[in-house]
């Protein structure tokens, strides 16, 4: 008995509470992001942007929460019932257990695998899968083109992705993610020699997760609202809840490989005082500013567009640097020993 | 243990009925869901045996880019399911046939591997200790070394194939307007806008 609950219960136990302590501030950061998104969008328009609920309107979104959670849920009849509801699911769970490898200081995580970026990019190419089957169980025109829309911009932009993400490990010689934060806390952060694949991997992020101005599976001048038409209640609320959990984790993603995930900018005493995660929150922040500022300031792409820039403009330049850099490390006798 | 062993059966389970229901599903888009949990399951199978390089791989390759395409060719296919069903007992043999070669290969693999040990070991690299050598790099040392030339082979097969499927896709329309970026880029405001004086009563 003694020995049950030594080995199985109590680290079963661990996990669930490490689990929990993780979800539970990354689904209250979504829900202050969609009200971030709002104030910041509605200060670029000069409105005054959600204030009537609770202080500032801080708790719009726990408003909208509810609002949404009493909501009928509607299945359409000529839907395919199952993967019509597995969708919204899916996309739910898949921005969620990526963050099983984010590392938020040194050593917390919660799992430190050693190919843990890849296990990021599998994920996060996983994550076309909730669109695609919400788009085709739909069973009606605008949510297909939809999915199609999606299934190819999402596809296109993993490959440069890949490649950026490529550059980053030939720079660390590690696939783990807390590698690829200490790697930089000798030199200077990924961002300044890698300046170019920094700009091109937050454009990939924005495609990745379908956010302005890369937003077509979703255009709502054209395809209505794309995938999300036939949903309603909490299944449309784990889609924009994926939607938001996934910014959050391309920021994250973003300031681990670029801008040295929790480490603060200088090693010197005010900026070592503060403790990792709020460096990694900080720089998740900024990001997320970005994501939003973006969306307030550019047009949509038209989508001939958006297929030329991921083929002929970042997949050629970002193949480039992969072998430029691997050019570099190997001229200058830098290759990192592993 | 008991718990991997547990989580084994379950995968292995899970992998098999998947399997099954790849060829038995009605709808082709089901079968292609399927086929991805098989993936899945799969790449869960390698994880537990150690090899998670192979199991990140087999996620991103076949679930997060070639089943997407599979997925995207098959929701566009307008089918008439009892069509579909009409030629299964036609291409049932050449299916048995096919599955009946591919497990006596398995078995005759498995079974030199099982009866005679020395012989499986003579002609593979020796693996290394998970604690000494992380399989990502086990594995980088003898492709990028041993194994170089088939593996560039293979990759030139690759391309050669994608520029086969280019030039046979690939056609020139006349007359279609295209767009030029450059020209488009280059244009300046001097080119395109001509203020004009106009008097009134008079046009232009």
């Amino acid at each position: 008995m003694a020995e049950l609950w030594s080995i199985y219960l109590l680290p079963g136990i661990i996990i669930l509470a490490q689990i929990l302590a993780i979800i539970v501030p990354l689904l209250l950061a979504v829900a202050m992001l969609t009200y971030f998104e709002r104030k910041i969008m509605a200060a670029m328009q000069l409105r005054m942007g959600p204030n009537v609920v609770g202080p500032f309107g801080l708790l719009q979104a726990f408003a909208d929460g509810a609002k949404l959670f009493f909501k009928e849920t509607v299945l359409p009849t000529s839907a395919n019932k199952i993967i019509f509801v597995i969708a919204p699911m899916l996309t739910f769970l898949l921005s969620l257990v990526a963050w099983a490898v984010i590392p938020f200081d040194e050593g917390m995580v919660i799992s430190d695998i050693n190919v843990g970026i890849l296990y990021l990019f599998a994920i996060s190419s996983l994550g076309v899968y909730g669109i695609v089957m919400a788009g085709w169980a739909s069973n009606s025109k605008y949510p297909f083109l939809s999915a199609l829309r999606s299934a190819a911009q999402m596809v296109s932009y993993e490959v440069s992705i890949g490649f950026v993400i490529i550059t980053v490990l030939l720079c660390v010689g590690s696939l783990n993610v807390s590698d690829v934060v200490r790697a930089q806390a000798d030199g200077v952060w990924f961002f300044i020699p890698l300046f170019p694949m920094f700009i091109i991997f937050f454009i990939s992020a924005l495609a990745e997760t379908n956010r302005h101005p890369f937003d077509l599976p979703e255009a709502e001048a054209e395809l209505v609202a794309g995938y999300q038409v036939e949903y309603s209640s909490m299944t449309f609320a784990l889609f924009f809840l994926g939607e938001y959990a996934n910014m959050i984790l391309m920021s994250g993603l973003t300031a681990i490989l670029f801008l040295g995930g929790w480490l603060p900018p200088f090693d010197i005493a005010p900026f070592t005082w503060i403790p990792g995660p709020i460096w990694f929150f900080l720089k998740i922040s900024v990001l997320l500013f970005v994501f939003v500022w973006v969306r307030a300031t550019l047009p949509r792409y038209r989508y001939d567009q958006l297929m030329r820039l991921g083929w002929k403009v970042f997949l050629p330049f970002s193949l480039f640097w992969v072998a430029l850099t691997a050019g570099v490390l190997v001229a200058f006798d830098l290759v990192p020993q592993t | 243990m008991i718990l991997q062993g547990l989580t084994f059966y379950l995968f292995a389970a899970i992998a098999v009925a998947a399997a099954a229901m790849v060829v038995s599903a009605r709808n082709p888009v089901h079968s292609v869901l399927f086929l991805i949990l098989t993936f899945f399951t799969t790449a869960g199978l390698f994880v537990l045996i150690g090899a998670e390089f192979l199991a990140m791989i087999l996620v991103v390759v076949y679930v997060g880019a070639v089943a997407v395409l599979f997925m995207f060719v098959v929701m566009m296919l307008d089918i008439n399911f009892v069509e579909l069903r009409e030629g299964f007992l036609q291409y049932m043999p050449v299916g048995v046939l096919v599955g009946i070669i591919l497990l006596v290969e398995l078995l005759m693999v498995l079974g030199t591997a099982t009866m005679t040990p020395e012989v499986m070991a003579a002609g593979t690299e020796p693996i290394p200790d998970l604690a000494q050598r992380q399989n990502t790099a086990a594995l980088g040392d003898v492709i990028y070394t041993k194994y170089i030339y088939l593996f560039q082979t293979a990759g030139m097969i690759l391309l050669i194939a994608m520029i086969g499927a280019i030039v046979l896709t690939l056609r020139q329309r006349p007359g279609v307007r295209k767009q030029d970026i450059t020209r488009q880029l280059a244009r300046r405001r001097e080119d395109a806008v001509e203020l004009k004086k106009v008097q009134p009563g008079q046009g232009i």
